[in-house]
């Protein structure tokens, strides 16, 4: 046993050096994008953004890796093996927000570069998180999209949203609520629940119906209500007249898309999201910008993120999917 | 038997009551349109009411009834999403198979393994579960990838109702025939109302709750490709928490938990009352909270007036017991 042990380390400290001298001699930046699973297809579509980010910047190789199963001990293997490899930078999507601490520190111990992205870390193992988007951007957007589709003359709006006790979704709609002075044309008639259960969030939506005539949109930011109440506009034939927005996944969403029941709905765009952690982690690793409270970090051509006092930022608004662009994603995600 | 009778009247009066009440509030819930759509979304209720019916009649329970509905949906709806070209009707035949052989599993359990329903029910019901994990992954099985006829048949219109309606429509008529005028639906009654008894009858006990298990499997398989076409979506968590809807609407609607008692126009009420509230409160603009309250008090008050009922007449025959030893 010891001597396996020996000889592991032997080879690890061989690795380390040989990664180390290779580093130095091709002069690269060396990012590590470790996702949740390999096999994803959101995470596939990240290491797409970030390979754009490596073209544009130049001097950058990208290590796409991470566990066969999304679990935090895989992920903890596949990062003991990067700092092995001595990799500039390691930017990871957690399977646990404290599993990953201890390594990490290790990795930021040996000069490492760690950031979290899509799914964070506890603040103690990583330079920053950055967040896909913000309760803020996210309630903005759901207006906006409902806005936008609403005849001359505005409408009636209702929110079908997933449990009264969500506090992400109370938080988003708190948001929409906020921003509702500046699109007159929307008038808020209410808010239901369907407590993200298919049959309970179509019969919200067939209640709505029912209840407002002169109902125009239903913003439904739950994947689960955003699906059920396109089927009940679907089915109480209310295409054209009634628009379904909010959040969704545009493998889930597609159908009701071409069908009209949606004309459009948002979440965050993995290839921005692989992109500009690609980026902040170059930025940081090269020393061009550092992770502190109220810094702003550039992203290209997302634009740049600020970060809080728990050093965490927002990336940019929810991406929105219609029918231009979702034959494109509904295989990816 | 005039009892019986009797309380079903009780039943429909207090929807009827509940109708009116609602109509009050919101007139349009009573439109006869509406009311059509009411029975066509509580149709599934009542197809798995019908089929837990008969298991309670046993003195048994069925909690996995949701999960068998998930898990045959799930089965299906991959099968339509890979092999688009299976004819539908083969397809609703095969999710009902699925179905029959979990639920005969459960039966198996209780027969020959002799354990506890709820118990049985209680493990089954997460095994179903977990397999629609295994099988499908955690994804999703999406509108578009289901075929257009799969998602067509259950909205398809026949003389102004939606087939789903007629489907259940059907379940009702036969049931109501196979559990009044077959031996072994009569055989589900004598089981659950004496089970001793019934034994020196010559029934078997453990096969009568077999084949009320089996059965209730079968109409659950049904179920679950009614509830994926109609929402038109399958994942994993589809029906959670339906089970105890659908024991919910079984002892609203007078069927005893001790088993032996119960009928087909009960179940099918028990249901219908739950499916009036169930739709009534969207419209009727009350908070969410209050919704829940609601749901669960009208639940205790059926079961609470059900439970009267079933104690004056036991009470009466033990005094005469008494009074006579």
């Amino acid at each position: 046993m010891s001597i396996a042990r020996k000889l592991l380390a032997a080879a690890a400290t061989a690795a380390f050096t040989l990664a180390a001298a290779q580093a130095q001699a091709q002069d690269n930046v060396r990012i590590a994008l470790v996702v949740k699973a390999l096999g994803i297809g959101f995470f596939e579509a990240a290491h797409e953004g970030a390979q754009e980010a490596a073209k544009e910047l130049g001097n950058v190789e990208v290590i796409y890796t991470g566990p066969t199963d999304t679990t935090a001990e895989g992920q903890i293997e596949v990062i003991n093996s990067l700092i092995a490899q001595n990799v500039d930078a390691i930017a990871v999507s957690a399977n646990d927000t404290d599993a990953l601490v201890p390594t990490l520190k290790r990795a930021m111990d040996r000069g490492i570069t760690v950031i979290s992205w899509d799914s964070g870390v506890a603040p103690e193992g990583r330079q920053m998180h950055l967040n896909p988007s913000s309760n803020q951007l996210i309630g903005e957007m759901c207006v906006k999209m409902a806005a936008d589709h609403l005849p001359e003359g505005g409408g009636d709006v209702a929110i079908l949203s997933a449990s009264a006790t969500h506090t992400n979704q109370n938080n988003w709609i708190a948001e929409m609520k906020k921003v509702l002075p500046d699109y007159p044309g929307v008038n808020l008639v209410t808010t239901v629940y369907g407590d993200d259960l298919a049959d309970k969030s179509y019969r919200e939506a067939q209640g709505l119906i029912q209840s407002y005539p002169n109902l125009k949109a239903i913003i439904a930011p739950t994947s689960v209500g955003i699906v059920a109440a396109a089927q009940a506009v679907t089915d109480a034939g209310k295409i054209g007249e009634i628009n379904v927005t909010g959040l969704g996944l545009p493998s889930e969403m597609a159908g009701h898309v071409k069908s009209g029941a949606s004309k459009s709905f948002a979440i965050w765009n993995p290839i921005d999201l692989g992109y500009a952690a690609t980026m902040i982690a170059y930025n940081l690793a090269t020393g061009q910008a550092t992770a502190e409270p109220g810094a702003e970090i550039d992203m290209g051509r997302v634009g740049t993120v600020t970060l809080d006092e728990n050093r965490e930022g927002a990336m940019a608004e929810p991406f929105v999917y219609d029918a231009s662009n979702i034959d494109r994603f509904k295989d990816i995600f | 038997m005039r009892l019986l009778k009797s309380r079903e009247i009780l039943l429909a009066a207090a929807i009827l009551v509940l109708l009116a009440a609602i109509a009050w509030r919101f007139p349009g819930f009573v439109r006869p349109a509406n009311l059509a759509n009411v029975f066509n979304d509580t149709a599934i209720l009542i197809i798995l009411a019908l089929g837990q019916m008969m298991v309670i009649l046993t003195r048994c329970i069925d909690l996995s009834m949701a999960a068998n509905l998930a898990l045959c949906g799930m089965v299906v709806a991959m099968l339509n999403a890979t092999v688009p070209g299976i004819p539908i009707p083969l397809l609703i035949l095969f999710g009902i198979g699925v179905g029959a052989l979990l639920g005969a599993f459960n039966g198996i359990l209780v027969w020959k393994v002799e354990i506890p329903p709820i118990v049985v029910t209680l493990g089954t019901l997460t095994i179903f579960r977990g397999i629609i994990f295994v099988i499908s992954g955690g994804e999703w099985v999406n509108a578009h990838q289901m075929s257009a006829a799969f998602k067509a048949l259950p909205r398809a219109p026949l003389l102004g109702l939606p087939m789903l309606s007629w489907i259940a429509l059907a379940a009702i008529a036969l049931m109501a025939l196979f559990i009044t005028r077959t031996p072994l639906g009569r055989a589900f009654y004598a089981v659950g109302g004496n089970p001793t008894a019934a034994v020196y009858t010559g029934i078997d006990v453990g096969r009568t709750r077999f084949l009320a298990f089996t059965l209730a499997g079968a109409l659950a398989g049904l179920s679950g490709y009614l509830w994926v076409s109609r929402y038109a979506v399958a994942y994993v968590d589809i029906a959670g928490g339906f089970e105890l809807d659908i024991i919910a609407a079984c002892v609203i609607g007078g069927i005893s938990i001790a088993g032996g008692i119960g009928s087909v126009g009960g179940a099918v009420l028990g249901a219908l009352f739950f499916g009036v509230v169930k739709n009534a409160l969207p419209v009727i603009d009350i908070s969410p909270f209050w919704q829940l309250a609601i749901s669960g008090s009208a639940i205790i008050l059926a079961v609470a007036f059900n439970a009267r009922a079933e104690r004056r007449q036991g009470r009466l025959i033990l005094r005469n017991r008494e009074a006579a030893t």
